[in-house]
């Protein structure tokens, strides 16, 4: 469970998180979603520890990371995994030294089980035969499953994903979304992912946390999301026309 | 002056946090490869030319009939030595090397390919940039060695070549009140612009922020940084040690 509270960052005059809280719950996919510059991914990226938080603390099952010494802070990292946006897969390495990558720098495992846990890990993420291929020769749906071994090879209890299905096409996307669900469920890993895509939302949200304008401005899971009396999340659900079908037609 | 600050918190981030020994050494060995190795054709065919240049124009110059032949080989042998190995073909390296270091690490940064690192809990500039900076400072002196011997062979061959300067002439030129400690000069400057080359282009690499565009200035940006570095510390080791 990762616990945050009173998270405030600003970048220059500009505040862009104003002072959020809430809680992100194990063995369940918990969505951080809100229009494009409402702070998502600066949240996410106080959490994992790439911005420091002007205030605030961040606590994974209880140990406070924000305030942590350097030895505690490599220890918490090493037990998160994260799905960047374009991947960030090493171009230089294949498929398979990616995802080998977290176990040769973080591991003394001998080869051979090394090797066994990535076959393993690219498997469970429905990939065979790429273990010698390039980044640059998979598509974007690939690599976003390879992000998602290399992610989780380590055995990890936290994995934080960065709009994991954008440039992607909605079947793919799916495919992704419900990977990322079935993960966390099956290893009980505690699972924040940062969207605005309401297929996703509707698809593996188990509990949601809506951001406006750096504020927290509601949080639940995804049925009473469609019933909630928020404006700003109302505006945002109902965006589109497929949606907006909803909302007039409850019954539907 | 925050900039120069934010330098040497740079380089003191690359010996905090460090990976295994092993990592270490398997990463070094690849960058010799790719810094050392791979920069041999470049400082073959630069210090072969600049040799024979300057025997010629040594000997161009070389007008009185009172000035013996074999001056043409010590001149070549002293500028050599002194300043055309090391100092030339830093240029060379911070064209070569600074721009592929800060190339090779703005992309990464753009790509969030740092960022994965660091999630990971692994120290990324110690772990990208320490390997870069010691390949660097054991490959250049090589290089430099390299380039010694043939900017003097490529002065013998446009000296005798051109009939400006026969073979013995020459060699006699070479050895002629030769002091050792240029060697021990030469070697101490080649491991400063070394160092001064992969820190700067590393650093200019590694806080890239934009995209790809950014990423070519952060790469120009690096090559004119170590330049004038280069030419700074050389006059300041030829003041101090000379």
């Amino acid at each position: 469970m990762i616990e945050i509270s009173d998270i405030k960052k600003s970048f220059d005059d500009v505040e862009v998180l104003k002072g959020i809280s809430g809680t992100f719950y194990q063995g369940k996919t918990n969505l951080i979603i809100g229009a494009s510059g409402t702070g998502k991914s600066v949240l996410l990226k106080c959490m994992v520890g790439l911005v420091k938080p002007d205030e605030g603390n961040i606590l994974y099952d209880g140990r406070d990371f924000t305030h942590a010494d350097r030895d505690l802070k490599t220890e918490i990292r090493r037990e998160i995994g994260m799905l960047f946006q374009g991947s960030a897969l090493f171009d230089s390495k294949s498929v398979e030294e990616n995802v080998m990558f977290p176990l040769d720098i973080l591991t003394t495992m001998p080869k051979s089980e090394k090797l066994e846990r990535v076959n393993f890990c690219l498997q469970r993420v429905g990939l065979s035969d790429v273990n010698n291929k390039m980044p640059s020769e998979i598509s974007g749906g690939m690599k976003k499953r390879v992000g998602i071994a290399r992610a989780i090879v380590n055995n990890v209890k936290y994995l934080f994903c960065d709009e994991p299905n954008s440039g992607l096409d909605p079947q793919t996307s799916i495919l992704i979304d419900n990977l990322i669900h079935e993960i966390t469920e099956e290893f009980g890993i505690t699972t924040v992912v940062v969207t605005h895509d309401m297929n996703s939302v509707m698809e593996i949200g188990d509990h949601i946390m809506f951001l406006h304008k750096g504020v927290k401005e509601w949080d639940g899971d995804n049925e009473s999301m469609l019933t909630t009396d928020v404006k700003e999340l109302q505006d945002f659900i109902y965006a589109n026309k497929f949606m907006k079908r909803f909302r007039n037609n409850p019954t539907i | 002056m925050k900039s120069i600050g934010k330098y040497f918190m740079f380089l003191g981030s690359l010996f905090v946090n460090r990976e295994s020994f092993r990592t270490y050494v398997k990463l070094i060995l690849d960058e010799s490869i790719l810094i050392g190795v791979k920069s041999i054709f470049i400082v073959v065919i630069v210090s072969t030319f600049i040799g024979a240049v300057t025997a010629v124009q040594t000997a161009f110059n070389l007008v009185s009939p009172l000035i013996a032949n074999y001056v043409i080989g010590l001149i070549v042998r002293d500028m050599t030595i002194l300043e055309l190995a090391p100092t030339i073909t830093a240029i060379v390296f911070a064209g070569k090397v600074g721009s592929n270091i800060a190339g090779g690490l703005g992309t990464m940064r753009i790509t969030e390919q740092i960022d994965a690192l660091e999630v990971m809990g692994i120290n990324a500039s110690s772990y990208l940039v320490l390997p870069k900076v010691i390949a660097s400072m054991l490959m250049y002196p090589l290089l430099v060695i390299l380039a010694c011997f043939l900017c003097i062979y490529g002065g013998y061959l446009a000296g005798t070549l051109t009939n400006a300067v026969t073979g013995e002439e020459y060699i006699y030129g070479i050895r002629f009140g030769f002091n050792e400690f240029t060697i021990s000069f030469m070697l101490v400057k080649s491991v400063v612009f070394a160092f001064l080359v992969s820190s700067i282009s590393a650093y200019k690499g590694f806080f890239t922020k934009g995209g790809a565009l950014e990423v070519g200035i952060a790469s120009t940006s690096a090559v004119t940084n170590s330049c004038i570095a280069i030419l700074l510390a050389d006059y300041l080791l030829a003041q101090l040690l000379l």
